[in-house]
């Protein structure tokens, strides 16, 4: 049954990841990203990770894509764009990617397949959600203050980057000023 | 019977091969940022099964914060997308060539 669940949300991230990447039209690579948000939370439910299922489905699907959506279509980048042809760059990319998926696909089979340690916290019989949070006040607390420090620079960064002309506010007041004409 | 977490490698293996390809192959920006978002889901994806495999809550405490840095990037990447294209009128990746070597 496992297997089920986890062949269909494979299969469905793949297919749209691939098609967020081949898709022409921003619109509908976006959407397509949103499908896949959809299923990475399905994978995230069967990984006993709720919490994170919904916080996948508030921030992702429902922020983020939306973000992207306004800003594709406040562009109305609606041309038909080739493809760009990096060959070096990709060469030197992709030769160690590569190499590093070969030795997954090869010596992985063996590494991975370990007995789950019975550590600390028990994260299926006990609340997903309880144990997070006591994680991330105690443990994690002081990344999750740097967390919000993040956030707060990224939301002046960006008033600071989409508002218009903000150094030559001055000089367009100083003609103005009395003596000018 | 559990997946092994084998196959979630494959699959965040898979999907971030898809963001690297995007990033270089396409011209768009918005594109190349969704292709980013792909690779950071990728990543969240191993920790999350690496999480239910070791029994360890820290993955997904990770995972919370890889979402809090991507919220960033996304917000910060569409501001400086839109502040280009009032500069130029275009969000072609091959017209910003300032910073080129």
């Amino acid at each position: 049954m496992a297997y089920v669940f986890f062949g269909y949300f494979a299969a469905m991230i793949t297919i749209t990841s691939i098609l967020v990447v081949v898709l022409r039209n921003p619109v509908y690579s976006t959407l397509s990203l949103l499908v896949m948000f959809f299923h990475v939370a399905g994978l995230y439910i069967t990984l006993h990770a709720e919490f994170l299922a919904a916080v996948q489905i508030i921030v992702y699907a429902g922020a983020i894509v939306v973000l992207y959506l306004f800003v594709v279509m406040l562009l109305n980048v609606n041309r038909d764009d080739r493809y760009h042809s990096q060959s070096r760059i990709a060469v030197f990319v992709s030769i160690p990617l590569a190499i590093e998926f070969l030795v997954l696909l090869s010596g992985g089979m063996g590494a991975a397949r370990r007995d789950p340690a019975a550590m600390a916290v028990d994260a299926q019989t006990s609340d997903n959600t309880l144990t997070i949070g006591k994680a991330l006040y105690s443990t994690y607390l002081f990344s999750f203050e740097v967390a919000s420090l993040i956030l707060l620079a990224a939301m002046i960064g960006a008033i600071l980057l989409a508002k218009p002309h903000i150094g030559k506010h001055e000089d367009k007041d100083m003609p103005q000023a009395p003596g000018a004409q | 019977m559990s997946v092994p977490v084998f196959y979630y490698v494959i699959l965040s293996a898979i999907v971030f091969l898809t963001g690297v390809v995007g990033v270089l192959i396409r011209r768009n920006i918005i594109a190349i940022l969704l292709s980013i978002e792909l690779m950071l889901n990728a990543t969240n994806i191993n920790f999350v099964a690496f999480s239910d495999h070791l029994q360890v809550i820290g993955g997904q405490v990770f995972v919370f914060f890889a979402l809090t840095v991507a919220a960033a990037e996304v917000a910060i990447g569409l501001a400086i997308i839109i502040a280009l294209h009032r500069s130029k009128s275009t969000i072609n990746v091959e017209a910003f060539n300032l910073l080129k070597w």
